[in-house]
């Protein structure tokens, strides 16, 4: 009895050390907070009837609602009436691969023909850059990721987290506005060879700033001369002119000088399937063999972060693009999407000129895209949330899906103001 | 003199893409890449697939299946599907994912009346199903407690060291199954634990070992608790199983109970693959227990933080069938009325599976069988009598002789115990 009451005595004495020893996670410091959910956050508490949302990059229609495609309704319906059970699941997933990797390199393209691509399922794009970022961990360890300047802010956590080195290149030019073309192929020369670049194919995020063609020509060359790896994230296929296969060009260019390509792919965007989470990520090879050994790996890099990714996104994907006449609804479905998005562009330039404004707008046209890069000072944007309810990022980016025909005069009329502001207080400096 | 100059310029221009070409050839980007090993588990279903013969049975599936040997789809799960069609709603998660599902995950591990919720010290996110909560503790362990490791049963589910090597968190081993009594290695377990070093991280299993399908008895789960508490070890249950095990969620989360209840913080992996049939889904949780509702807060954030580089924010559908199920007390009833049928299901094939071996005058023990809990019985059969039963009688199974018991049914159990008994009795 005594040794019982000792030895109970003694172990609560030992719980209680340790306990008061050992704080778990009392170092465990609050997150700061990501800038796109302080911007949701804020616009949702704010009681202001006209409020608008520029922050989150999920399309809209006119109405300011979320806008759910009618192909993704039809391939709902014909996913009830398949029932697509788990012992599909493998198949769809290769078909599902199949078919992503026909939409961004085209149909006729040879790695297609011939599948000469390691293709994986992933979680939306997020999770292919993330998988990709884990591959150059696991087999390039000693190698950076050039990100372009600026880029998506999640692209620096992605690869920070996987313990890649980040650096920039040059891209956009805020002067102008545009592309920093002459910098951006200074940087792509001055790196090391065999350097791994971040590309953005189509619509950059933030910025709406895209190479033409011919400037995608002579960047592919130059990454032949260097033979640096291009990674390009294709997260807006069909959101910067309405058309798919124009918004791969950069990727088909790529192709044709005979890169082996790394490729992003979302939809979340221009099939409205945010909250699925279906993606792909994409490798060209040189070989079958090449591709065999490639996607084991991916394969076993993706099972260790979630197994498998889910089931509903990737065979809604798969249903569109696999069924001519729903591709083909889907398709016109995105070019009035694209078109919505480019007459609110168009709308709230000219807006802005009816207004008088003194300052050059012409880059809201020239961009495309979900976003644009406004050129708004934190100051004005912090301006524009206090004095008018209207939320952006600091950065000035706004997304243009949150912009109707019901609002964008009170927009323009907001922006002008914050700017005038600026002018009227240089003017005065002068006097 | 212009002519001159573009023509050199030309030439210049051929020749360095001839000099790239060259290059890019000889330095090919991916031919040191070998193919990843094979996972075991995927070749026994490709073996069994490929195989022609009529009586063909996989035991090697770890997914639930009905008396037919076909996936089943709750009836809760499609009236919840049925409910959540009509109010789709096209947006993001939260990085913390469906703040419902959360909260009635939360109830269903720790309890409706939990002190700790009503406390809100309990920071958890949504996570991809069982995998992406063990994935994202990984991440956070690795990040906020970085010299520690994290002490893995011998055997676990394979997928764990793929998950705690890729977080960059280094791994040891405690013993667990004991081979000889094919059941726990309670005093190797007790021994490991009290030799690990202060404030090591632990990973348990809570119900329904994948994939010996032992546990501890309560009485053990208090023994392995204090020796914890002793050594101020951080428990992390991976509980894939709630539910599917004994057929009693409440029971089958009893050892968090008792942790609780001894004053532990404790990390909690949660999977509803399983129990609502969620496979392709990726309904999941990930919980860590803090001292205070600030910690919660502190922890949440940074929970987050880890989530955004992998996946941005969680997929939306199967946390709105579990939030849906589990937030509604008439689906909710059903959804306990049919998770205690597929766990009878299975408890009824190890008693049948058992009696069928004994019938056939097997004089090997058996118990075992019986005694082991959830999808997986470690059957304690050689690599070679595996070999056996797969080439002899079409009988697929990891070479580690884990039989999933979810591909037995009362079609193919006899079949299965005669295949059994032939490779194991002695001539």
């Amino acid at each position: 009895m005594w040794r019982c009451i000792n030895g109970r005595i003694a172990r609560r004495f030992l719980s209680t050390s340790s306990a008061s020893a050992r704080g778990w996670w009392d170092h465990v410091r609050p997150a700061p907070k990501d800038p796109i959910v302080r911007v949701n956050e804020a616009f949702l508490a704010d009681p202001f009837p006209h409020k608008i949302n520029l922050g989150i990059g999920t399309y809209k229609g006119d109405d300011g609602k979320a806008f759910i495609p009618q192909s993704v309704r039809e391939a709902e319906t014909k996913i009830q009436r398949c029932k697509l059970e788990e012992s599909n699941a493998s198949a769809v997933r290769s078909k599902f691969v199949q078919e992503c990797v026909r939409l961004a390199y085209g149909n006729d393209s040879n790695v297609v023909r011939e599948g000469l691509f390691a293709g994986v399922p992933t979680l939306s794009g997020t999770g292919a850059c993330r998988l990709f970022a884990e591959f150059q961990r696991h087999f390039y360890p000693d190698s950076q990721m050039y990100l372009p300047d600026p880029t998506w802010s999640n692209h620096h956590n992605i690869w920070r987290q996987a313990e890649i080195p980040v650096k920039t290149f040059h891209y956009y030019h805020p002067d102008t506005k545009g592309l920093d073309f002459a910098a951006l192929l200074n940087d792509v020369k001055n790196a090391p060879d065999c350097s791994f670049f971040l590309l953005h194919p189509c619509a950059h995020n933030p910025t709406g700033v895209d190479p033409t063609e011919e400037q995608w020509r002579e960047i592919s060359y130059q990454f032949q001369v260097k033979n640096h790896f291009p990674f390009f994230d294709m997260a807006y296929q069909g959101f910067s002119s309405g058309d798919l296969d124009k918004d791969a060009i950069a990727l088909r260019i790529f192709l044709e000088d005979g890169h082996l390509i790394g490729c992003a792919q979302s939809f979340a965007k221009n099939m409205g399937l945010s909250e699925h989470k279906a993606g792909c990520l994409s490798v060209l090879c040189q070989s079958i063999k090449q591709v065999a050994a490639l996607k084991s790996q991916l394969q076993l890099m993706s099972h260790a972060m979630y197994s498998s990714i889910p089931f509903q996104g990737i065979s809604l994907v798969t249903m569109i693009l696999s069924e001519p006449d729903t591709e083909a609804l889907w398709r016109k479905e995105i070019k009035v999407m694209a078109k919505r998005i480019q007459t609110m562009r168009t709308t709230l330039r000219h807006c802005l000129e009816n207004l008088h404004s003194s300052f050059n707008w012409e880059h809201i046209t020239d961009q495309v895209g979900m976003f644009c890069f406004s050129g708004l000072t934190p100051d004005q944007v912090q301006q524009m949330e206090k004095l008018f309810h209207i939320y952006m990022t600091p950065d000035g980016r706004m997304s243009m899906s949150g912009v109707t025909s019901s609002n964008v005069d009170y927009l323009a009329n907001a922006i002008h103001q914050v700017t005038r502001i600026d002018e009227e207080a240089l003017r005065s400096c002068y006097v | 003199m212009a002519i001159r100059n573009s023509l050199t310029g030309q030439f210049l221009r051929r020749s360095s893409v001839a000099g790239a070409r060259l290059m890019s050839s000889s330095s090919s980007w991916f031919r040191s890449i070998e193919p990843a090993p094979k996972d075991p588990i995927l070749g026994v279903t490709e073996a069994f697939l490929a195989d022609q013969s009529p009586n063909k049975v996989n035991v090697g599936v770890g997914a639930y299946r009905d008396d037919h040997g076909k996936p089943v789809v709750l009836e809760c799960v499609r009236e919840a599907e049925r409910r959540v069609a009509g109010s789709q709603f096209m947006e993001y998660l939260p990085m913390g994912g469906s703040i419902k599902m959360i909260e009635e995950s939360l109830k269903l591990a720790f309890g409706d009346n939990s002190e700790f919720i009503k406390d809100k010290r309990i920071a958890a996110v949504q996570a991809l199903s069982g995998t992406g909560a063990c994935r994202l503790f990984a991440a956070f362990q690795q990040r906020f407690h970085p010299n520690t490791q994290i002490y893995i049963p011998v055997p676990t589910w394979a997928n764990h060291h793929n998950i705690w090597r890729d977080a960059g968190v280094p791994m040891k081993t405690f013993r667990y199954y004991h081979p000889e009594s094919r059941g726990l290695d309670f005093s190797g377990l007790m021994d490991d634990i009290k030799n690990a070093p202060d404030g090591s991280f632990f990973l348990l299993h809570a119900c329904a070992h994948n994939p010996t399908g032992v546990d501890p008895s309560e009485e053990q789960w208090r023994e392995i608790s204090s020796q914890i508490k002793a050594k101020g070890h951080f428990p992390f249950f991976d509980m894939a199983y709630q539910g599917f095990a004994s057929g009693d969620p409440e029971r089958d989360a009893k050892a968090i109970k008792i942790f609780l209840e001894d004053g532990h913080l404790i990390g909690l992996a949660q999977s509803y693959a399983k129990n609502m049939g969620l496979y392709g889904q990726r309904a999941g949780s990930l919980s860590v227990l803090c001292e205070d509702e600030k910690q919660a807060v502190a922890v949440k954030s940074q929970l987050q933080l880890i989530a955004r580089p992998m996946y941005s924010n969680p997929p939306l559908h199967g946390a709105l069938i579990v939030s849906t199920v589990l937030g509604d007390p008439d689906l909710k009833k059903l959804w306990l009325k049919e998770v205690k049928v597929m766990a009878d299901r299975i408890i009824g094939m190890r008693t049948t599976l058992r009696e069928n071996l004994e019938k056939k005058g097997s004089t090997l023990p058996w118990q075992h069988i019986t005694n082991q809990i959830g999808m997986f019985c470690y059957s304690g059969l050689t690599p070679e009598q595996v070999d056996r039963m797969t080439n002899e009688f079409h009988i697929y199974m990891t070479r580690n002789g884990r039989i999933s018991m979810a591909g037995l049914n009362t079609g193919n159990v006899g079949y299965v115990a005669d295949a059994i008994h032939e490779v194991t009795k002695s001539f």
